[in-house]
């Protein structure tokens, strides 16, 4: 059969089961568009190529699945950049296929070149440059096999104009690039685990996006059930952990809880899965469980020793050594570490203001409006920080959110692909007024798909989580952390075609019910206090027991 | 030339333009130091073989880990025992150039 070369993606992405790829056409990718209109693949067309690569992200984040994202050469391509660069700070796997000038063009400044290879080494797992249509049979297989084997991550292909028009004949084609096989852990290494496990009085888990992406969250809770253990999350890591267990101290870190960050400070032994001692999560790092042994496990050998040398350590997948580690422990209570744990929570009680206005009563009450399977995407800011410690995460893939990279922008374009790869279920974007403008143009995409997506906006007219550090560590000199002109966000839905409208909470809880009764695309625009902080905040450089409780206050 | 303890690491590559590109861009992007490289086809061009000059420190294992995630690079062994002067018979070389 002939194929041509951008006939022969379609088929090659369609047999990676690629069903959905957003993106938008340019002059270099012209000849893949061509033949995607001839395909079975469903485009969406999204207004900003940035939002194309969080589309796939949101497919892939919500899914575990591998997701596809298009963009021509030159601007098209630097667009994409920041979404790429996102999807490999938090491990997430999608293929980015961008058009180039023909080859014969390339290196002569031509018009839309840039050196995409170059620029994308980088910000991805691997990328391609494609020198001839036969290599697309190598290139697109190993392109997914990357994405999905071992840390999950981002691999761009870029393909020039001409070999997008080359032809070739095939008799057959490729098998699908899969994930290899994970490594396995030494035995040993895991008895070993399994004493260090025992010996310890104090044990914590400290589990993040690794396990998520492992899908050994059944494995987390059976060993802290099993033996007692108490466990912390990273960002990247709530839903990990039932919400409700009694052993879930929730997330650590710069905005962690006082009971969280303590109970670090005080274990004797820190379980770290799936986890890489990112500085938001450590704090300091000399103060960060200064008393504990370590054990760590994550399928990346890198991130071992990165930043803390542990005492027992496996490259490896987390669920498949959890499941052997589970059958090694000795069941046990732990009463006196649980007891201590307890006692903390009496002593630093988690209780937001009582004021009723206050943004995180705003998330845990739009939490109780959500449908029990609803997912939500969350912005970038406070209302992120808000989010995470107020709405209840009950599964993982249910809250995504830009954790490593920090993209203000993000959480529109990736519900949008949650909601396209969950047709059936409700989609929250948790947004602030600051992270809203960066991709706003995204719902004129939302309002030509009619996905059911509740755009929530904490709307406090500021770049909140600036104007916070500038009050807190820069002597309240506040400088670009305001925003003066404020737009009409409830109105500029409208103008996309979008129902919108302006609320406070909780005087307007009933208009908040309507709106999130009607399935389709809504937008909220909702007031909460200019002036408010997260709290608690371990401040910069700082340890994560010194954190800051209230205005001026230390605990 | 040596001040500082060096040791040299050997990666076998896949031959290809961008390769060195991505090595190269490894190094400065994780703000490892590199001292000197050398490179030369083996394999009838199939591949490359490289000769990396790094600090010994404490860093070198975080750099032999991150060279091994690379796609391109096939093997890499830090090699204690090579001799470090063919980098410094480079130095000869381009002083009395």
């Amino acid at each position: 059969m002939q194929y041509s070369g951008a006939s022969l993606l379609m088929e090659l992405l369609s047999r990676q089961g690629i069903g959905i790829v957003a993106g938008i056409p340019g002059g270099a990718n012209l000849p893949i568009y061509d033949a995607l209109g001839q395909s079975d693949l469903r485009h969406i067309l999204v207004r900003h190529e940035q939002a194309g690569g969080f589309l796939a992200q949101g497919m892939a984040r919500s899914t575990g699945k591998a997701a596809a994202c298009f963009a021509t050469s030159g601007p098209g391509a630097v667009n994409l950049l920041t979404a790429i660069a996102d999807a490999k700070l938090d491990s997430v796997p999608i293929v980015a296929v961008t058009g180039q000038v023909a080859s014969p063009l390339i290196g002569t400044d031509a018009f839309q070149e840039v050196d995409t290879y170059g620029m994308s080494i980088p910000v991805t797992k691997h990328n391609f440059l494609v020198r001839s249509v036969s290599e697309l049979l190598e290139v697109v297989p190993e392109a997914f096999r990357i994405a999905l084997s071992g840390r999950q991550g981002p691999v761009l292909i870029d393909i020039p104009k001409d070999v997008q028009q080359a032809r070739i004949d095939l008799d057959s084609l490729p098998a699908p690039g899969v994930a290899d096989p994970p490594p396995e852990p030494e035995g040993g290494l895991l008895a070993s685990m399994a004493r260090l496990i025992a010996s310890a009085e104090r044990p914590l888990l400290y589990v993040g996006g690794g396990v998520v992406a492992s899908g050994a969250e059944e494995e987390v809770r059976a060993l802290s059930a099993a033996c007692g253990i108490p466990v912390v999350c990273t960002l990247m890591g709530l839903g990990i952990m039932d919400p409700d267990d009694p052993l879930h101290l929730g997330m650590l870190g710069m905005h962690g809880s006082r009971v969280t960050n303590l109970a670090v400070d005080r274990a004797d032994l820190l379980i770290a899965l799936g986890v890489r001692f990112d500085d938001r999560a450590t704090g300091s790092l000399a103060g960060f469980a200064p008393r504990a042994r370590v054990i760590h496990m994550d399928i990346d050998e890198a991130e071992i020793g990165k930043i803390r040398r542990p005492d027992i350590s496996a490259g490896c997948d987390v669920k498949r050594a959890l499941w052997r580690l589970n059958r090694l422990v000795a069941r046990t209570t732990r009463e006196a570490w649980r007891a201590e744990i307890d006692a903390l929570r009496r002593e630093y009680p988690v209780a937001l203001p009582a004021d009723d206005s206050h943004p995180g009563r705003l998330a845990a009450a739009l939490a109780e409006a959500a449908p029990e399977d609803a997912i939500v995407t969350v912005d970038v800011g406070q209302h992120q920080m808000w989010a995470a410690q107020s709405w209840p995460v009950r599964r993982t893939r249910s809250f995504l959110t830009s954790g490593g990279l920090g993209t203000m922008g993000f959480a529109l374009p990736a519900a949008m692909g949650a909601a396209l790869a969950h047709p059936d279920k409700t989609v929250f974007v948790l947004s602030g007024d600051g992270s809203l403008l960066m991709n706003i143009q995204e719902l004129a995409t939302i309002a030509e798909n009619n996905l059911d997506i509740k755009i929530c906006v904490f709307n406090n007219g500021h770049l909140g989580l600036v104007r916070q550090q500038q009050e807190l560590f820069y002597g309240k000199r506040y400088v670009a952390s305001r925003f003066h002109a404020q737009p009409d966000f409830a109105a500029i839905a409208r103008g996309f075609g979008i129902p919108g409208s302006r609320i406070a909470m909780p005087r307007d809880e009933g208009a908040l019910a309507r709106a999130l009764s009607v399935k389709g695309p809504v937008l909220l625009d909702i007031a909460v206090p200019e002036t408010e902080n997260v709290y608690p905040m371990v401040p910069p450089g700082k340890s994560n027991i010194e954190s800051i409780w209230s205005h001026g206050g230390n605990a | 030339m040596n001040s500082l303890p060096n040791t040299i690491v050997k990666l076998m590559v896949k031959n290809h333009p961008g390769a060195m590109s991505h090595i190269t861009g490894l190094f400065s992007r994780r703000g490892f130091n590199l001292e000197g490289i050398l490179c030369a086809p083996v394999a009838g061009g199939a591949e490359s073989v490289m000769y990396l000059l790094v600090r010994n420190d404490e860093r070198l294992e975080q750099i032999v880990k991150q060279l091994r995630k690379l796609y391109d690079v096939r093997s890499v062994t830090v090699q204690d025992d090579l001799d470090h002067t063919v980098f410094d018979r480079i130095e000869q070389l381009l002083n009395d150039a």
